[in-house]
């Protein structure tokens, strides 16, 4: 029992992955702790969806390997205790005929097993995931006839719903105006400290992010940079100038510290 | 009783009728929202050429000619459909290449039979356009046992169905089996496509499927409201239709067919209605 505490949440080992010729991901490595909230950066194409994807065991990396709480991604069996909200755009048809309160519910399938339904317990599970991201008055409006902001916390909701151990998120703030965005970090924030959860958050937001995270990986590819916030803010404007190929400024956003 | 039903052949077409109309929409509902609603198109081509098979058989084989054309054309469609499924993975960046490959097969099949076995007669024609005066017994207990076998199907694995015709990723994630789910719905659609064709005919199965859920996705909130309104448009042209072909002596599909394009234009009327009173 001990020793499984201390394993990581995610392990990444020597991962390299391609599509066809085009090589996407060379040699990653890294470590995700349990209870820590990590910043995935990188520019557009540098692999972090892939990434992700192969963490999840949603593709299979030609070398490498994955482990997730200190097991092989390929036999982990509780996805219970992984939450994921992919990118929103292009993962979701958006005038499906689903109510906000059947999408959360959505969540707890992999728990509730084959050949079960929902109990009230669920339900009420349901409700306390809607609770979490605010919107519990919008849990009978079909999921369609929400905005950008709103559709995106009930796919967190129905990431949460199922009280992962680890929640990983994928570019959410993509398509998101920066009001609905900052309350948005604050909520993440507030799960990491308050259900000691692990992060995962997949952005290229940078400035931004450092107020949030206590860990940050930089990807193109390979990764440049892994290591914890204080770490990265002082190397930053060298790394990230070289690393995205153009000056870089760390915008803080200090009226977020309390 | 109604004196419409007081003929067998009726009470046959009228019981199939039902169970159709309640099948098809249901299954209709998971194949719209996975953007397939042509696969129904190409897996009832498919079934016409296994009833064409069994037609040719017949000519060579006594018992083909004995045997109910509709299990050579359930035994074409499963396989159609199964096939689909593994086209679908061979063409992972063109999914709907799978669907005219197939329809193109399932003409191509149909017409070289049809020509063998010496051409057209009314039976095909049936089979095309839908005739409820051609129900047998036989086949409301074959339709009775495919409605048993479908309902149990979705009843159990609704949550499923539900998540993979959402976002099959997640699906995947949450421990979902999904290819044999989906190799298993594909060929239960199979099942009711073939058992459909005797009321609507094969060239208008498909709109059976499509056209409620069509009708129903527009005014529906949540899932669960559009398969029920699904199932009630379906029946509703179902019945109607199969009445209005009885009394004005027309073909069975065609009527049930506009019966549901009244319904489609009905709903959207409605919801155009319900859009300016909302913004007025």
């Amino acid at each position: 029992m001990e020793k499984k505490i201390n394993n990581p949440a995610i392990l990444v080992d020597d991962l390299s992955f391609h599509y066809g010729e085009k090589n996407v991901l060379e040699h990653v490595t890294m470590e995700v702790k349990q209870g820590s909230f990590l910043g995935l950066v990188g520019p557009n194409g540098s692999g972090k969806s892939t990434l992700i994807k192969c963490i999840l065991g949603l593709l299979k990396p030609q070398q490498g390997s994955v482990s997730l709480f200190g097991e092989k991604v390929q036999k982990f069996q509780k996805w219970e205790k992984v939450g994921y909200v992919s990118q929103k755009a292009n993962s979701f048809n958006t005038a499906f005929p689903a109510t906000a309160f059947e999408v959360v519910s959505m969540g707890l399938f992999g728990k509730v097993g084959l050949f079960r339904f929902l109990k009230s317990s669920d339900k009420e599970k349901v409700w306390n995931a809607l609770k979490a991201v605010n919107m519990e008055d919008f849990a009978n409006r079909n999921i369609g006839e929400l905005s950008g902001g709103q559709q995106q916390r009930i796919f967190i909701a129905r990431a949460l719903v199922s009280d992962p151990e680890l929640l990983i998120l994928d570019e959410p703030t993509v398509g998101v105006d920066i009001e609905s965005s900052e309350s948005f970090y604050k909520m993440l924030k507030n799960l990491h400290r308050e259900n000691k959860m692990t992060l995962v958050l997949v952005t290229h937001d940078v400035g931004v992010m450092t107020n949030y995270v206590t860990d940050v990986a930089c990807l193109n590819k390979q990764i440049h940079f892994h290591g914890n916030t204080k770490e990265f803010e002082e190397s930053s404007s060298e790394n990230m100038s070289a690393f995205y190929g153009h000056h870089v400024h760390v915008i803080h956003h200090d009226h977020d510290h309390e | 009783m109604l004196p419409f039903l007081k003929y067998e052949f009726l009470q046959n077409a009228f019981l199939t009728g039902i169970m159709v109309g309640l099948l098809a929409p249901v299954l209709g509902v998971f194949i719209v929202v996975r953007r397939q609603a042509l696969i129904a198109d190409a897996l009832s081509h498919i079934t016409l050429a296994g009833i064409a098979a069994n037609l040719l058989l017949g000519k060579w084989f006594a018992v083909f000619a004995g045997a109910n054309p509709v299990y050579m054309g359930m035994a074409f469609s499963v396989g159609g459909a199964v096939f689909i499924e593994q086209l679908r993975k061979v063409y992972k960046h063109y999914e709907e290449l799978a669907i005219p490959i197939i329809m193109s097969a399932g003409i191509g099949l149909s017409v070289i039979f049809i020509s063998m076995a010496d051409g057209f007669n009314t039976d095909l024609f049936n089979y095309l356009f839908g005739s409820i005066i051609a129900v047998k017994q036989s086949d409301v207990w074959t339709v009775f046992a495919i409605l048993v076998v479908v309902l149990a199907f979705v009843f159990l694995m609704y949550k499923e169905l539900f998540v993979l015709s959402f976002d099959e990723e997640q699906g995947k994630l949450s421990g979902i089996r999904s290819n044999w789910i989906l190799i298993a719905f594909m060929a239960i659609t199979a099942l009711v496509i073939a058992a459909s064709m005797k009321i609507v005919g094969i060239l208008l199965v498909s709109s059976l499927m499509t056209l409620p859920v069509a009708a129903s996705i527009r005014i529906a909130t949540g899932f669960k409201q559009t398969i029920w309104l699904s199932v009630l448009f379906g029946e509703t042209a179902v019945i109607a239709g199969m009445f209005l072909s009885y009394y004005l002596d027309l073909a069975s599909g065609g009527t049930i067919v506009v019966c549901l394009i009244i319904i489609l234009s009905l709903s959207i009327f409605y919801k155009k209605l319900m859009g300016s009173r909302k913004a007025g």
